[in-house]
Protein backbone atom coordinates (compact mmCIF):
# COMPACT_ATOMS: atom_id res chain seq x y z
CA UNK A 1 0.00 0.00 0.00
CA UNK A 2 2.94 2.65 1.16
CA UNK A 3 4.26 1.92 -2.76
CA UNK A 4 1.18 3.16 -4.42
CA UNK A 5 0.78 5.79 -1.84
CA UNK A 6 4.55 6.68 -2.93
CA UNK A 7 3.58 6.38 -6.33
CA UNK A 8 0.49 8.41 -6.49
CA UNK A 9 2.57 11.25 -4.19
CA UNK A 10 5.02 11.12 -6.54
CA UNK A 11 3.29 11.95 -9.61
CA UNK A 12 0.33 14.17 -7.87
CA UNK A 13 2.19 17.69 -8.59
CA UNK A 14 1.78 17.02 -12.39
CA UNK A 15 -1.71 17.35 -12.44
CA UNK A 16 -1.97 20.65 -10.78
CA UNK A 17 -3.12 23.75 -11.80
CA UNK A 18 -0.68 24.74 -15.02
CA UNK A 19 1.01 21.58 -15.03
CA UNK A 20 0.90 19.34 -18.41
CA UNK A 21 -1.27 17.00 -17.42
CA UNK A 22 -3.65 19.10 -15.58
CA UNK A 23 -6.67 18.73 -18.17
CA UNK A 24 -7.18 14.73 -16.90
CA UNK A 25 -6.68 15.48 -13.23
CA UNK A 26 -9.98 14.07 -12.51
CA UNK A 27 -8.52 10.50 -13.79
CA UNK A 28 -5.72 11.15 -11.19
CA UNK A 29 -8.79 12.25 -8.73
CA UNK A 30 -10.39 8.85 -9.42
CA UNK A 31 -7.41 6.49 -8.90
CA UNK A 32 -6.44 8.53 -5.60
CA UNK A 33 -9.43 8.47 -4.02
CA UNK A 34 -9.95 5.21 -5.06
CA UNK A 35 -6.84 3.42 -3.24
CA UNK A 36 -7.17 6.05 -0.49
CA UNK A 37 -9.30 8.28 1.96
CA UNK A 38 -8.56 12.25 0.63
CA UNK A 39 -6.11 14.50 2.14
CA UNK A 40 -8.51 17.29 2.73
CA UNK A 41 -10.68 17.25 5.67
CA UNK A 42 -13.27 19.36 6.85
CA UNK A 43 -12.09 21.41 9.19
CA UNK A 44 -14.63 24.74 10.51
CA UNK A 45 -17.93 24.96 11.93
CA UNK A 46 -20.46 22.10 12.60
CA UNK A 47 -20.52 19.10 10.47
CA UNK A 48 -21.44 15.68 10.92
CA UNK A 49 -18.98 12.79 10.22
CA UNK A 50 -20.40 9.53 9.30
CA UNK A 51 -18.56 6.77 7.71
CA UNK A 52 -21.50 6.25 4.40
CA UNK A 53 -20.30 8.59 1.54
CA UNK A 54 -21.46 8.34 -2.24
CA UNK A 55 -18.60 5.88 -2.67
CA UNK A 56 -20.14 3.07 0.12
CA UNK A 57 -23.75 3.72 -1.07
CA UNK A 58 -22.71 2.54 -4.60
CA UNK A 59 -20.95 -0.07 -3.81
CA UNK A 60 -23.52 -1.21 -1.34
CA UNK A 61 -25.71 -1.21 -4.39
CA UNK A 62 -23.73 -3.49 -6.15
CA UNK A 63 -23.40 -6.17 -3.54
CA UNK A 64 -27.26 -6.48 -3.58
CA UNK A 65 -27.28 -6.71 -7.38
CA UNK A 66 -25.13 -9.62 -6.49
CA UNK A 67 -27.89 -12.43 -6.25
CA UNK A 68 -29.74 -10.88 -9.25
CA UNK A 69 -25.89 -11.13 -11.35
CA UNK A 70 -24.73 -14.48 -10.29
CA UNK A 71 -28.19 -15.96 -10.65
CA UNK A 72 -28.69 -14.30 -14.42
CA UNK A 73 -25.24 -15.50 -15.23
CA UNK A 74 -26.28 -19.17 -14.20
CA UNK A 75 -29.93 -18.66 -16.09
CA UNK A 76 -27.76 -17.52 -18.92
CA UNK A 77 -25.58 -20.25 -18.90
CA UNK A 78 -28.34 -22.80 -18.50
CA UNK A 79 -30.87 -21.93 -21.13
CA UNK A 80 -28.17 -21.75 -23.74
CA UNK A 81 -27.31 -25.13 -22.96
CA UNK A 82 -30.59 -26.12 -22.75
CA UNK A 83 -31.64 -24.45 -26.30
CA UNK A 84 -28.39 -25.58 -27.57
CA UNK A 85 -28.88 -29.42 -26.15
CA UNK A 86 -25.64 -29.42 -24.61
CA UNK A 87 -25.07 -32.77 -23.28
CA UNK A 88 -24.18 -33.22 -19.21
CA UNK A 89 -24.31 -30.04 -18.10
CA UNK A 90 -23.50 -29.41 -14.68
CA UNK A 91 -23.61 -26.23 -12.43
CA UNK A 92 -19.84 -25.07 -13.77
CA UNK A 93 -20.79 -25.92 -17.48
CA UNK A 94 -23.22 -23.43 -17.04
CA UNK A 95 -21.50 -20.58 -14.94
CA UNK A 96 -18.95 -20.54 -17.48
CA UNK A 97 -21.28 -20.51 -20.20
CA UNK A 98 -23.45 -17.78 -18.63
CA UNK A 99 -19.74 -15.86 -17.82
CA UNK A 100 -18.61 -15.89 -21.48
CA UNK A 101 -22.23 -14.67 -22.18
CA UNK A 102 -23.18 -11.72 -20.10
CA UNK A 103 -19.27 -10.54 -19.39
CA UNK A 104 -18.33 -8.88 -22.71
CA UNK A 105 -22.16 -7.55 -22.05
CA UNK A 106 -20.93 -5.93 -18.80
CA UNK A 107 -17.46 -5.12 -19.62
CA UNK A 108 -18.90 -2.93 -22.99
CA UNK A 109 -21.30 -1.26 -20.48
CA UNK A 110 -18.72 0.02 -18.24
CA UNK A 111 -16.06 0.79 -20.69
CA UNK A 112 -18.11 2.99 -23.04
CA UNK A 113 -20.22 4.32 -20.07
CA UNK A 114 -16.85 5.40 -18.53
CA UNK A 115 -15.25 6.95 -21.94
CA UNK A 116 -18.06 9.19 -21.81
CA UNK A 117 -17.91 9.96 -18.29
CA UNK A 118 -14.52 10.90 -17.78
CA UNK A 119 -14.54 12.96 -21.12
CA UNK A 120 -16.87 14.99 -19.07
CA UNK A 121 -15.33 15.18 -15.92
CA UNK A 122 -12.30 16.42 -17.58
CA UNK A 123 -14.26 18.87 -19.69
CA UNK A 124 -16.51 20.16 -17.23
CA UNK A 125 -13.84 19.62 -14.60
CA UNK A 126 -15.15 17.83 -11.85
CA UNK A 127 -14.15 14.60 -10.32
CA UNK A 128 -15.34 11.71 -11.70
CA UNK A 129 -18.58 10.48 -10.10
CA UNK A 130 -19.78 7.09 -8.90
CA UNK A 131 -22.85 7.07 -10.03
CA UNK A 132 -21.50 4.97 -13.24
CA UNK A 133 -20.63 2.12 -11.02
CA UNK A 134 -24.41 1.09 -10.72
CA UNK A 135 -25.86 2.32 -13.74
CA UNK A 136 -23.14 0.49 -15.55
CA UNK A 137 -24.15 -2.52 -13.93
CA UNK A 138 -27.43 -2.28 -13.92
CA UNK A 139 -27.91 -1.82 -17.45
CA UNK A 140 -26.49 -5.07 -18.73
CA UNK A 141 -29.07 -6.75 -15.85
CA UNK A 142 -31.55 -5.60 -17.77
CA UNK A 143 -30.74 -6.74 -20.84
CA UNK A 144 -31.65 -10.39 -22.83
CA UNK A 145 -28.06 -12.07 -23.18
CA UNK A 146 -28.76 -12.15 -26.94
CA UNK A 147 -28.13 -8.35 -26.88
CA UNK A 148 -25.28 -7.40 -29.64
CA UNK A 149 -22.25 -5.84 -27.87
CA UNK A 150 -22.02 -2.75 -30.02
CA UNK A 151 -25.85 -2.03 -29.30
CA UNK A 152 -24.83 -1.95 -25.50
CA UNK A 153 -22.55 0.78 -26.47
CA UNK A 154 -24.80 2.87 -28.30
CA UNK A 155 -27.37 2.28 -25.33
CA UNK A 156 -25.28 3.05 -22.45
CA UNK A 157 -24.10 6.10 -24.77
CA UNK A 158 -27.29 7.32 -25.02
CA UNK A 159 -28.27 6.66 -21.17
CA UNK A 160 -25.65 8.62 -19.78
CA UNK A 161 -24.73 11.48 -22.24
CA UNK A 162 -28.70 12.57 -23.07
CA UNK A 163 -30.00 11.38 -19.59
CA UNK A 164 -27.28 12.12 -17.03
CA UNK A 165 -24.31 14.22 -18.27
CA UNK A 166 -25.97 16.76 -20.22
CA UNK A 167 -28.00 17.46 -17.24
CA UNK A 168 -25.11 17.92 -15.35
CA UNK A 169 -23.79 14.61 -14.15
CA UNK A 170 -24.71 12.73 -11.03
CA UNK A 171 -26.90 13.50 -8.89
CA UNK A 172 -28.48 15.70 -11.77
CA UNK A 173 -30.62 13.41 -14.24
CA UNK A 174 -34.25 13.56 -14.31
CA UNK A 175 -34.62 9.83 -15.25
CA UNK A 176 -32.72 6.94 -14.53
CA UNK A 177 -29.89 6.56 -16.80
CA UNK A 178 -29.81 2.57 -16.93
CA UNK A 179 -33.44 2.63 -17.72
CA UNK A 180 -33.58 5.56 -20.26
CA UNK A 181 -30.33 3.85 -22.05
CA UNK A 182 -32.84 0.31 -22.06
CA UNK A 183 -35.73 2.35 -23.38
CA UNK A 184 -33.35 3.53 -26.03
CA UNK A 185 -32.47 0.19 -27.49
CA UNK A 186 -36.41 -1.39 -26.53
CA UNK A 187 -37.07 1.61 -28.95
CA UNK A 188 -34.27 2.10 -31.75
CA UNK A 189 -33.67 -1.68 -31.95
CA UNK A 190 -36.89 -3.33 -30.83
CA UNK A 191 -35.55 -6.54 -32.65
CA UNK A 192 -32.57 -7.19 -30.25
CA UNK A 193 -35.36 -6.87 -26.90
CA UNK A 194 -38.30 -8.82 -28.80
CA UNK A 195 -38.61 -11.53 -30.77
CA UNK A 196 -37.54 -15.40 -31.94
CA UNK A 197 -34.11 -14.99 -30.00
CA UNK A 198 -32.14 -18.13 -29.16
CA UNK A 199 -32.90 -17.75 -25.22
CA UNK A 200 -36.47 -17.04 -25.88
CA UNK A 201 -37.42 -19.79 -28.40
CA UNK A 202 -38.26 -23.45 -27.29
CA UNK A 203 -38.78 -26.04 -29.34
CA UNK A 204 -41.51 -24.61 -32.16
CA UNK A 205 -43.07 -22.52 -28.96
CA UNK A 206 -42.48 -18.72 -30.11
CA UNK A 207 -42.32 -16.78 -26.61
CA UNK A 208 -41.56 -12.90 -26.33
CA UNK A 209 -38.36 -11.71 -24.74
CA UNK A 210 -39.36 -8.14 -23.69
CA UNK A 211 -38.00 -8.02 -19.85
CA UNK A 212 -38.01 -11.25 -19.59
CA UNK A 213 -41.69 -11.04 -19.64
CA UNK A 214 -41.45 -14.61 -21.11
CA UNK A 215 -44.60 -15.60 -19.15
CA UNK A 216 -45.97 -12.27 -20.22
CA UNK A 217 -45.06 -13.10 -23.57
CA UNK A 218 -46.54 -16.78 -23.36
CA UNK A 219 -50.28 -15.40 -21.92
CA UNK A 220 -49.88 -11.81 -24.23
CA UNK A 221 -49.40 -13.89 -27.00
CA UNK A 222 -51.99 -16.95 -26.60
CA UNK A 223 -53.40 -18.26 -29.98
CA UNK A 224 -56.82 -17.53 -30.85
CA UNK A 225 -59.20 -19.55 -28.46
CA UNK A 226 -57.34 -19.90 -25.58
CA UNK A 227 -57.57 -18.03 -22.64
CA UNK A 228 -54.59 -17.05 -19.83
CA UNK A 229 -56.27 -18.73 -17.60
CA UNK A 230 -56.07 -22.16 -19.40
CA UNK A 231 -52.27 -21.48 -19.47
CA UNK A 232 -51.60 -21.10 -15.57
CA UNK A 233 -53.94 -24.10 -15.01
CA UNK A 234 -51.94 -26.42 -17.56
CA UNK A 235 -48.33 -25.43 -16.03
CA UNK A 236 -47.23 -23.48 -18.68
CA UNK A 237 -46.55 -20.46 -16.81
CA UNK A 238 -46.05 -21.42 -13.13
CA UNK A 239 -45.38 -19.22 -10.07
CA UNK A 240 -42.79 -21.08 -8.35
CA UNK A 241 -41.12 -20.93 -11.85
CA UNK A 242 -41.60 -17.18 -12.31
CA UNK A 243 -40.61 -16.35 -8.77
CA UNK A 244 -37.34 -18.78 -9.19
CA UNK A 245 -36.49 -17.05 -12.24
CA UNK A 246 -35.53 -20.35 -14.08
CA UNK A 247 -36.74 -19.11 -17.50
CA UNK A 248 -35.95 -16.90 -20.56
CA UNK A 249 -35.25 -13.23 -19.98
CA UNK A 250 -32.95 -10.31 -19.42
CA UNK A 251 -30.31 -11.16 -17.26
CA UNK A 252 -30.93 -10.02 -13.88
CA UNK A 253 -34.35 -9.61 -13.80
CA UNK A 254 -36.24 -13.12 -13.89
CA UNK A 255 -35.67 -14.26 -10.45
CA UNK A 256 -37.97 -12.54 -7.96
CA UNK A 257 -36.09 -14.64 -5.20
CA UNK A 258 -32.69 -12.73 -6.22
CA UNK A 259 -34.42 -9.40 -6.33
CA UNK A 260 -35.62 -9.97 -3.05
CA UNK A 261 -32.32 -10.98 -1.20
CA UNK A 262 -31.61 -7.88 -2.93
CA UNK A 263 -34.06 -5.92 -1.41
CA UNK A 264 -33.44 -7.21 2.14
CA UNK A 265 -29.67 -6.20 1.75
CA UNK A 266 -30.82 -2.50 0.84
CA UNK A 267 -32.97 -2.54 3.40
CA UNK A 268 -31.09 -3.40 6.17
CA UNK A 269 -28.31 -1.01 4.64
CA UNK A 270 -30.86 1.22 4.57
CA UNK A 271 -29.82 2.79 1.45
CA UNK A 272 -33.19 1.95 -0.67
CA UNK A 273 -37.07 3.65 0.54
CA UNK A 274 -38.71 0.55 2.01
CA UNK A 275 -41.91 3.21 1.62
CA UNK A 276 -41.24 3.09 -2.86
CA UNK A 277 -41.10 -0.58 -2.78
CA UNK A 278 -44.32 -1.82 -0.60
CA UNK A 279 -45.76 1.55 -2.17
CA UNK A 280 -45.09 -0.24 -5.85
CA UNK A 281 -46.46 -3.61 -4.31
CA UNK A 282 -49.59 -2.48 -2.99
CA UNK A 283 -50.09 -0.36 -6.45
CA UNK A 284 -49.59 -3.32 -7.97
CA UNK A 285 -51.49 -5.77 -6.35
CA UNK A 286 -54.62 -3.58 -5.99
CA UNK A 287 -54.41 -2.61 -9.58
CA UNK A 288 -54.35 -6.42 -10.86
CA UNK A 289 -56.82 -7.22 -8.38
CA UNK A 290 -59.84 -4.76 -10.11
CA UNK A 291 -58.12 -5.73 -13.26
CA UNK A 292 -58.55 -9.35 -12.38
CA UNK A 293 -62.27 -8.79 -10.99
CA UNK A 294 -63.81 -6.32 -13.55
CA UNK A 295 -61.34 -6.88 -16.43
CA UNK A 296 -62.76 -8.16 -20.08
CA UNK A 297 -59.11 -8.65 -21.93
CA UNK A 298 -57.52 -12.01 -21.62
CA UNK A 299 -54.73 -10.38 -19.69
CA UNK A 300 -57.03 -9.69 -17.07
CA UNK A 301 -57.30 -13.66 -15.97
CA UNK A 302 -54.07 -13.75 -14.64
CA UNK A 303 -54.32 -13.89 -10.63
CA UNK A 304 -53.32 -10.77 -9.09
CA UNK A 305 -50.09 -12.34 -7.11
CA UNK A 306 -48.55 -13.65 -10.90
CA UNK A 307 -47.67 -9.79 -11.92
CA UNK A 308 -45.00 -9.82 -8.29
CA UNK A 309 -43.06 -12.35 -10.29
CA UNK A 310 -43.29 -11.82 -13.60
CA UNK A 311 -41.47 -9.61 -15.94
CA UNK A 312 -38.85 -7.17 -14.82
CA UNK A 313 -41.49 -5.98 -11.78
CA UNK A 314 -39.56 -7.13 -8.76
CA UNK A 315 -36.37 -5.66 -10.28
CA UNK A 316 -37.79 -2.64 -11.45
CA UNK A 317 -39.15 -1.61 -7.97
CA UNK A 318 -36.59 -2.67 -5.81
CA UNK A 319 -33.37 -1.29 -7.69
CA UNK A 320 -35.06 1.73 -10.52
CA UNK A 321 -37.73 2.90 -8.81
CA UNK A 322 -36.06 3.46 -5.67
CA UNK A 323 -32.84 5.71 -7.37
CA UNK A 324 -32.61 8.05 -5.06
CA UNK A 325 -31.96 10.69 -7.50
CA UNK A 326 -34.77 10.06 -10.23
CA UNK A 327 -37.79 9.26 -7.58
CA UNK A 328 -39.69 11.38 -5.30
CA UNK A 329 -38.24 12.69 -2.52
CA UNK A 330 -40.72 13.57 0.18
CA UNK A 331 -42.15 10.19 2.05
CA UNK A 332 -46.07 11.18 1.37
CA UNK A 333 -44.22 11.66 -2.15
CA UNK A 334 -42.51 8.47 -2.07
CA UNK A 335 -46.00 6.75 -1.35
CA UNK A 336 -47.60 8.24 -4.26
CA UNK A 337 -44.82 7.71 -6.76
CA UNK A 338 -44.34 3.93 -5.93
CA UNK A 339 -48.12 3.50 -5.85
CA UNK A 340 -48.49 4.79 -9.10
CA UNK A 341 -45.04 2.75 -10.72
CA UNK A 342 -47.63 -0.31 -9.54
CA UNK A 343 -50.85 0.82 -11.22
CA UNK A 344 -48.98 2.03 -14.74
CA UNK A 345 -47.31 -1.33 -14.78
CA UNK A 346 -50.54 -3.21 -14.69
CA UNK A 347 -52.35 -0.82 -16.73
CA UNK A 348 -49.44 -1.20 -19.23
CA UNK A 349 -49.38 -5.30 -18.65
CA UNK A 350 -53.27 -5.98 -18.64
CA UNK A 351 -55.25 -3.22 -20.88
CA UNK A 352 -52.28 -2.28 -23.36
CA UNK A 353 -51.89 -4.58 -25.95
CA UNK A 354 -48.85 -2.86 -27.64
CA UNK A 355 -47.00 -3.81 -24.58
CA UNK A 356 -46.49 -6.71 -22.88
CA UNK A 357 -44.18 -5.42 -20.28
CA UNK A 358 -44.94 -1.93 -18.87
CA UNK A 359 -42.28 -1.76 -15.71
CA UNK A 360 -39.70 0.29 -17.77
CA UNK A 361 -42.05 2.86 -19.17
CA UNK A 362 -43.96 3.09 -16.06
CA UNK A 363 -40.74 3.79 -14.03
CA UNK A 364 -39.64 6.19 -16.60
CA UNK A 365 -42.45 8.05 -16.74
CA UNK A 366 -43.04 8.17 -13.14
CA UNK A 367 -39.38 10.02 -12.98
CA UNK A 368 -40.67 12.28 -14.92
CA UNK A 369 -43.59 13.43 -12.62
CA UNK A 370 -41.68 12.78 -9.67
CA UNK A 371 -40.46 16.33 -8.81
CA UNK A 372 -44.01 17.70 -9.63
CA UNK A 373 -45.64 15.27 -7.11
CA UNK A 374 -42.75 16.42 -4.38
CA UNK A 375 -44.17 20.02 -5.23
CA UNK A 376 -47.29 19.62 -4.55
CA UNK A 377 -46.74 17.67 -1.38
CA UNK A 378 -44.48 20.77 -0.20
CA UNK A 379 -47.08 23.16 -1.41
CA UNK A 380 -49.57 21.04 1.11
CA UNK A 381 -47.33 21.09 4.61
CA UNK A 382 -47.01 24.67 3.90
CA UNK A 383 -50.35 25.41 3.65
CA UNK A 384 -51.19 23.15 6.57
CA UNK A 385 -48.58 24.47 8.81
CA UNK A 386 -49.85 28.11 7.81
CA UNK A 387 -53.63 27.05 8.60
CA UNK A 388 -52.25 25.76 11.69
CA UNK A 389 -50.04 28.76 12.51
CA UNK B 1 -29.17 47.72 -47.82
CA UNK B 2 -27.32 46.08 -45.39
CA UNK B 3 -30.31 46.81 -43.46
CA UNK B 4 -31.82 44.49 -46.06
CA UNK B 5 -29.66 41.82 -45.56
CA UNK B 6 -29.24 41.25 -41.72
CA UNK B 7 -33.32 40.97 -42.19
CA UNK B 8 -32.96 37.73 -44.26
CA UNK B 9 -29.97 36.36 -42.36
CA UNK B 10 -31.04 36.93 -39.27
CA UNK B 11 -33.75 34.10 -38.98
CA UNK B 12 -31.07 31.69 -40.19
CA UNK B 13 -29.29 31.60 -37.61
CA UNK B 14 -29.04 34.11 -35.18
CA UNK B 15 -32.71 34.67 -34.61
CA UNK B 16 -33.47 31.12 -35.69
CA UNK B 17 -37.68 30.73 -35.25
CA UNK B 18 -37.04 26.78 -34.17
CA UNK B 19 -34.13 26.92 -32.47
CA UNK B 20 -33.97 30.23 -31.00
CA UNK B 21 -37.37 30.94 -30.55
CA UNK B 22 -38.42 27.05 -30.13
CA UNK B 23 -41.44 27.87 -32.90
CA UNK B 24 -42.93 25.42 -35.26
CA UNK B 25 -41.81 22.80 -33.04
CA UNK B 26 -44.67 20.18 -33.98
CA UNK B 27 -44.55 19.86 -38.02
CA UNK B 28 -40.59 20.13 -36.88
CA UNK B 29 -41.48 16.59 -34.90
CA UNK B 30 -43.79 15.30 -37.69
CA UNK B 31 -42.94 16.04 -41.47
CA UNK B 32 -38.89 15.22 -40.67
CA UNK B 33 -38.92 11.12 -40.91
CA UNK B 34 -37.85 11.90 -44.57
CA UNK B 35 -35.83 14.48 -46.60
CA UNK B 36 -37.52 15.16 -49.22
CA UNK B 37 -41.09 15.88 -47.22
CA UNK B 38 -39.18 18.18 -45.31
CA UNK B 39 -37.99 19.72 -48.16
CA UNK B 40 -41.37 19.90 -49.59
CA UNK B 41 -43.59 21.75 -46.23
CA UNK B 42 -40.04 23.91 -45.96
CA UNK B 43 -41.09 25.28 -49.35
CA UNK B 44 -44.45 25.34 -48.63
CA UNK B 45 -44.35 26.99 -45.34
CA UNK B 46 -41.78 29.38 -46.82
CA UNK B 47 -44.59 30.38 -49.55
CA UNK B 48 -47.26 30.99 -47.54
CA UNK B 49 -45.23 33.19 -45.01
CA UNK B 50 -43.83 35.08 -47.74
CA UNK B 51 -47.72 35.26 -49.10
CA UNK B 52 -49.21 36.04 -45.72
CA UNK B 53 -46.52 38.54 -44.66
CA UNK B 54 -46.78 40.73 -47.80
CA UNK B 55 -50.84 40.99 -47.98
CA UNK B 56 -51.13 41.39 -44.14
CA UNK B 57 -48.60 44.41 -44.73
CA UNK B 58 -50.55 45.66 -47.39
CA UNK B 59 -53.54 45.80 -45.42
CA UNK B 60 -52.18 46.95 -42.12
CA UNK B 61 -53.51 49.76 -42.21
CA UNK B 62 -57.13 49.22 -42.37
CA UNK B 63 -57.23 46.08 -40.20
CA UNK B 64 -58.66 46.95 -36.88
CA UNK B 65 -56.96 46.75 -34.35
CA UNK B 66 -59.51 44.47 -32.57
CA UNK B 67 -60.20 41.50 -34.72
CA UNK B 68 -56.66 41.42 -36.74
CA UNK B 69 -56.15 37.83 -35.59
CA UNK B 70 -59.19 36.93 -36.80
CA UNK B 71 -57.93 38.87 -40.24
CA UNK B 72 -54.51 37.28 -39.94
CA UNK B 73 -55.85 33.81 -40.05
CA UNK B 74 -58.13 34.55 -42.82
CA UNK B 75 -55.58 35.65 -44.97
CA UNK B 76 -52.99 32.07 -43.94
CA UNK B 77 -55.63 29.91 -44.10
CA UNK B 78 -56.57 30.73 -47.41
CA UNK B 79 -53.02 30.92 -48.83
CA UNK B 80 -52.67 27.30 -46.97
CA UNK B 81 -55.72 25.98 -48.59
CA UNK B 82 -53.81 27.25 -52.35
CA UNK B 83 -50.36 25.50 -50.95
CA UNK B 84 -52.40 22.32 -50.49
CA UNK B 85 -54.19 22.42 -53.59
CA UNK B 86 -51.10 22.79 -55.46
CA UNK B 87 -48.96 20.28 -53.75
CA UNK B 88 -51.62 17.62 -54.26
CA UNK B 89 -51.77 18.69 -58.04
CA UNK B 90 -48.06 18.55 -58.44
CA UNK B 91 -46.42 16.37 -55.55
CA UNK B 92 -49.38 14.08 -54.93
CA UNK B 93 -47.13 11.18 -53.47
CA UNK B 94 -45.56 13.70 -50.88
CA UNK B 95 -48.27 15.50 -50.24
CA UNK B 96 -50.36 12.48 -49.09
CA UNK B 97 -47.55 11.26 -46.93
CA UNK B 98 -47.25 15.16 -45.33
CA UNK B 99 -51.30 14.33 -44.75
CA UNK B 100 -53.01 17.25 -42.51
CA UNK B 101 -49.60 18.76 -41.68
CA UNK B 102 -49.92 21.05 -44.77
CA UNK B 103 -53.42 22.48 -43.17
CA UNK B 104 -51.79 22.44 -40.06
CA UNK B 105 -49.39 24.88 -41.17
CA UNK B 106 -52.38 27.48 -40.64
CA UNK B 107 -51.49 27.25 -37.24
CA UNK B 108 -47.67 27.17 -37.45
CA UNK B 109 -46.90 29.74 -34.49
CA UNK B 110 -43.90 30.98 -37.29
CA UNK B 111 -46.48 32.41 -39.87
CA UNK B 112 -48.83 33.79 -36.68
CA UNK B 113 -46.08 35.21 -35.35
CA UNK B 114 -44.58 37.00 -38.01
CA UNK B 115 -47.55 38.68 -38.87
CA UNK B 116 -48.01 39.72 -35.95
CA UNK B 117 -44.89 40.81 -34.86
CA UNK B 118 -43.60 42.49 -37.95
CA UNK B 119 -45.62 42.41 -41.16
CA UNK B 120 -48.67 44.36 -39.23
CA UNK B 121 -45.84 47.21 -38.62
CA UNK B 122 -43.78 47.31 -41.62
CA UNK B 123 -43.88 47.50 -45.31
CA UNK B 124 -44.21 45.18 -47.93
CA UNK B 125 -40.97 44.70 -49.53
CA UNK B 126 -39.32 44.39 -45.63
CA UNK B 127 -42.05 42.11 -44.87
CA UNK B 128 -41.45 39.72 -47.98
CA UNK B 129 -37.73 39.30 -47.23
CA UNK B 130 -38.58 38.95 -43.86
CA UNK B 131 -40.56 35.95 -44.57
CA UNK B 132 -37.85 34.59 -46.58
CA UNK B 133 -35.63 34.94 -43.92
CA UNK B 134 -37.93 33.41 -41.61
CA UNK B 135 -38.93 30.42 -44.20
CA UNK B 136 -35.39 29.72 -44.76
CA UNK B 137 -34.44 29.59 -41.25
CA UNK B 138 -37.26 27.00 -40.59
CA UNK B 139 -35.76 24.91 -43.57
CA UNK B 140 -32.50 25.04 -42.65
CA UNK B 141 -33.41 23.65 -39.42
CA UNK B 142 -36.53 20.99 -40.81
CA UNK B 143 -33.69 19.47 -43.79
CA UNK B 144 -30.97 19.12 -41.30
CA UNK B 145 -33.08 17.28 -38.77
CA UNK B 146 -34.59 15.16 -41.71
CA UNK B 147 -31.08 14.24 -43.02
CA UNK B 148 -30.00 13.03 -39.13
CA UNK B 149 -33.57 11.14 -38.81
CA UNK B 150 -33.68 9.48 -42.28
CA UNK B 151 -29.75 8.78 -42.06
CA UNK B 152 -29.71 7.07 -39.20
CA UNK B 153 -33.27 6.15 -39.10
CA UNK B 154 -33.39 4.37 -42.81
CA UNK B 155 -29.71 4.81 -43.40
CA UNK B 156 -30.47 6.49 -46.82
CA UNK B 157 -31.07 10.64 -47.98
CA UNK B 158 -33.66 12.01 -50.66
CA UNK B 159 -34.40 8.11 -51.10
CA UNK B 160 -30.63 7.03 -52.28
CA UNK B 161 -29.05 4.56 -50.07
CA UNK B 162 -26.01 5.72 -47.83
CA UNK B 163 -25.55 3.20 -45.36
CA UNK B 164 -26.37 -0.01 -47.11
CA UNK B 165 -28.53 -2.35 -44.57
CA UNK B 166 -26.26 -4.85 -45.29
CA UNK B 167 -24.03 -3.92 -42.41
CA UNK B 168 -25.95 -0.76 -40.81
CA UNK B 169 -29.23 -1.69 -38.54
CA UNK B 170 -31.38 1.61 -38.99
CA UNK B 171 -32.52 3.38 -35.76
CA UNK B 172 -36.14 2.87 -35.32
CA UNK B 173 -36.07 5.53 -32.67
CA UNK B 174 -34.96 8.20 -35.11
CA UNK B 175 -38.23 7.55 -36.73
CA UNK B 176 -40.47 8.28 -34.46
CA UNK B 177 -41.05 11.67 -32.62
CA UNK B 178 -38.68 11.24 -29.62
CA UNK B 179 -36.08 11.21 -31.94
CA UNK B 180 -36.91 13.84 -33.74
CA UNK B 181 -37.11 15.69 -30.13
CA UNK B 182 -33.25 14.40 -29.43
CA UNK B 183 -31.85 15.73 -32.72
CA UNK B 184 -33.63 19.48 -32.13
CA UNK B 185 -32.17 19.44 -28.54
CA UNK B 186 -28.93 18.59 -30.21
CA UNK B 187 -29.45 21.62 -32.75
CA UNK B 188 -30.48 23.96 -29.87
CA UNK B 189 -27.04 23.15 -27.51
CA UNK B 190 -25.44 23.26 -30.96
CA UNK B 191 -26.34 26.96 -31.60
CA UNK B 192 -26.67 28.09 -28.22
CA UNK B 193 -23.21 26.94 -27.11
CA UNK B 194 -21.18 26.39 -29.96
CA UNK B 195 -21.86 28.85 -32.51
CA UNK B 196 -23.76 31.83 -30.49
CA UNK B 197 -20.39 31.46 -28.26
CA UNK B 198 -17.84 32.45 -31.01
CA UNK B 199 -20.15 34.80 -32.11
CA UNK B 200 -20.31 36.34 -28.63
CA UNK B 201 -16.56 36.19 -28.28
CA UNK B 202 -16.10 38.04 -31.33
CA UNK B 203 -18.68 41.12 -30.15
Amino acid sequence: MKFILKLQDSVRHLFKEGAPFHHVEPIFDAADTFAFTPAEQTHRGAHVRDAIDIKRVMITVIYALMPCFLFGVWNAGYQYNMTHAVPDARLVDHMLRGLIIVLPIVFVSYAVGGFWEVLFSCVRKHPINEGLLVSGFLFPLILPPTIPLWQVAVGITFGIVIGKEIFGGTGMNVVNPALLSRAFIFFAYAKSMTGNVWIASKGDQVVDAVTGATPLGVLSAMPEGATAADAIASGQVSFMQAFLGVMPGSIGETSALACLIGAVMLLLAGIASWRIMLACVIGLLSTATLAHLFGSSPMSQIPPHYHLVMGGFAFGAVFMATDPVSAAATNAGKWIYGFLIGMLVIIVRVLNAGFPEGVMLSILFMNLMAPLIDSFVVDHHVRRRRKRG
Amino acid sequence: MAKLRKIVSDPLADNNPVTWQVLGVCSALAVTTQVSTALVMSIALTAVLCGSNVVISLLRNMIPNKIRMIVELCVIATLVILADQILRAFVYDISKQLSVFVGLIITNCIVMGRAEAYALQNPPFKSFLDGIGNGLGYSIILVAVAAFRELLGSGTLLGITVLSPEWYVGNTLMLLPPGAFVIIGLLIWFQRTVISKTLREED
